[in-house]
């Protein structure tokens, strides 16, 4: 039954996947590039930044032409409207990796870095964004809430860099400020993507439950 | 409690259970949609409500139907039930006679001769049901002229004529065009202030847009009744979600 509808769904998980894959690449190679001192390698994580411009725009094209075609109710409803929100949500992490690129460009971040908190804070979003579309994918609830809850972790190595990098502005009478700034910022953008993460698990347990975050989406 | 109470009702074709143990409330001035496949006991079920399934031979019912309390398979004169409780069908079915008269003849079996007061039923009818403009010019002249949308609308006109409070609707736009239909239902919403109405539907979309509540049916019993947006949107009951996502049996 509804074999054709249920074959563009099942595209449109691996749009998602593959959307997903993209935006944890970005993380991985930003962070690489930071570690690194790799100026080529953030420029190609600008660069790359178009490609999941692109693939949103796919998306977003599919799941129009789904809610046009197939009406879809129930979970279909709920999966095609997830979708759609958490696209915005993943743009928007592929944007602040580029950003994390550009500050490493024009703050000419070249030489290697010992990065340990922000390596283990970029792993860790990266892994949210994996789990979140795994779990949109599996209609894994339990992973869905797992990510949510990740994010305090994230949350919480962002105040250990704050910190360490407040001690660094201070010592050598604020000769290592700039370079602060730049790695708070890089940091800001990393605590971010975990929100953004946060924000796309909140819609796959939309998509499975019916229920976002507190609100009450659909009338009773 | 609903304006109509729905009890404990069985009902029977003959040895065939068409209908198992239903039981519901019907909210006074909301649009009640029932929907299933076909044989499922929605359209039985909406029958009922008028007792028009007196007529089929070896129909049986037990458990009760009650409008304002009161049983409708109790004391209460059927014509005075129909008279309540207005139904429009699926065809378009004028009588072979002129648009005024279609719309007078219920009246005048309830006993109003009064032209001055036909006139009246008629006008405020054919406005009721968003019909006037389009008939004003033409009342004598014979209703079978009209479109099948416009045709319709003078059944649901016809239907008011007699001040029901409640009307059943049997998939009362599934033999007309997107126009006509957008019409009748636009209709509905505008005539649920006055009216409770029950529409039996085929058309998923249809109950969605139109309808408050929502029952789905399923070989003769009702699987889940609830606000209709939370039945399209979350479903409880995976019959329900199978049926309306299309991936049935």
């Amino acid at each position: 039954m509804r074999n054709k509808f249920d074959m563009q769904l099942e595209r449109l998980s691996e749009q998602l996947i593959f959307m997903g894959s993209l935006c944890e690449k970005a993380i991985a190679n930003a962070t690489k590039a930071l570690r690194n001192g790799d100026l080529e390698l953030a420029k190609l994580v600008m660069s790359e930044d178009e490609e999941i411009d692109q693939i949103e725009k796919d998306i977003e094209r599919l799941c129009l032409k789904l809610l046009l075609q197939q009406q879809p109710v129930a979970r279909d409803l709920r999966q095609i409207s997830a979708a759609l929100k958490m696209i915005t949500d993943m743009e928007r992490i592929g944007d602040q990796t580029s950003d994390i690129a550009e500050i490493i460009i024009s703050a000419g971040m070249s030489e290697a870095r010992d990065i340990s908190i922000i390596g283990t804070m970029a792993e860790a979003t990266s892994k949210m964004v994996h789990d979140s579309i795994l779990a949109y994918v599996n209609k894994d609830l339990e992973m869905a809430q797992k990510v949510m809850l990740a994010d305090d972790e994230v949350d919480r190595m962002f105040e250990l860099v704050k910190a360490k990098l407040v001690e660094l502005i201070l010592k050598d009478g604020g000769k290592q400020g700039e370079k602060a700034i730049d790695l708070i910022m890089i940091t800001k953008y990393l605590e971010r993507i975990g929100d953004h993460a946060t924000n796309i698990a909140e819609w796959v347990e939309f998509s499975i439950t019916g229920v976002h975050k507190d609100g009450q989406l659909v009338e009773r | 409690m609903g304006k109509i109470s729905v009890k404990n009702l069985d009902l029977y074709y003959g040895d065939f259970k068409a209908l198992k143990n239903i039981n519901m409330e019907i909210e006074a001035n909301k649009i009640t949609a029932f929907i299933g496949p076909s044989g499922c006991g929605k359209s039985t079920l909406l029958k009922s409500i008028n007792r028009m399934n007196d007529l089929v031979e070896g129909c049986r019912i037990d458990g009760q139907i009650l409008l304002d309390q009161e049983d409708i398979y109790g004391r209460m004169d059927v014509n005075l039930l129909r008279k309540r409780v207005g139904m429009v069908f699926q065809k378009p079915n004028p009588f072979p006679m002129s648009i005024y008269d279609n719309i007078a003849f219920g009246p005048r079996t309830h006993g109003i001769h009064s032209k001055a007061k036909l006139d009246d039923i008629v006008e405020k009818s054919l406005r009721q049901a968003a019909i006037w403009e389009e008939t004003k010019d033409r009342l004598k002249k014979s209703a079978l002229g009209m479109s099948g949308g416009q045709q319709q609308r003078l059944c649901i006109a016809r239907a008011l004529a007699v001040q029901p409070e409640v009307l059943l609707m049997d998939e009362p736009t599934s033999a007309l065009d997107p126009i006509s239909t957008s019409k009748i239902e636009d209709l509905a919403m505008e005539l649920k202030k006055d009216y409770t109405i029950v529409m039996v539907t085929h058309n998923m979309q249809q109950a969605v847009r139109v309808s408050d509540n929502t029952a789905f049916f399923l070989l003769g019993e009702m699987i889940e009744y609830n606000n209709t947006e939370k039945l399209f949107s979350i479903p409880s009951d995976k019959r329900t979600e199978d049926y309306i996502t299309g991936r049935f049996g």
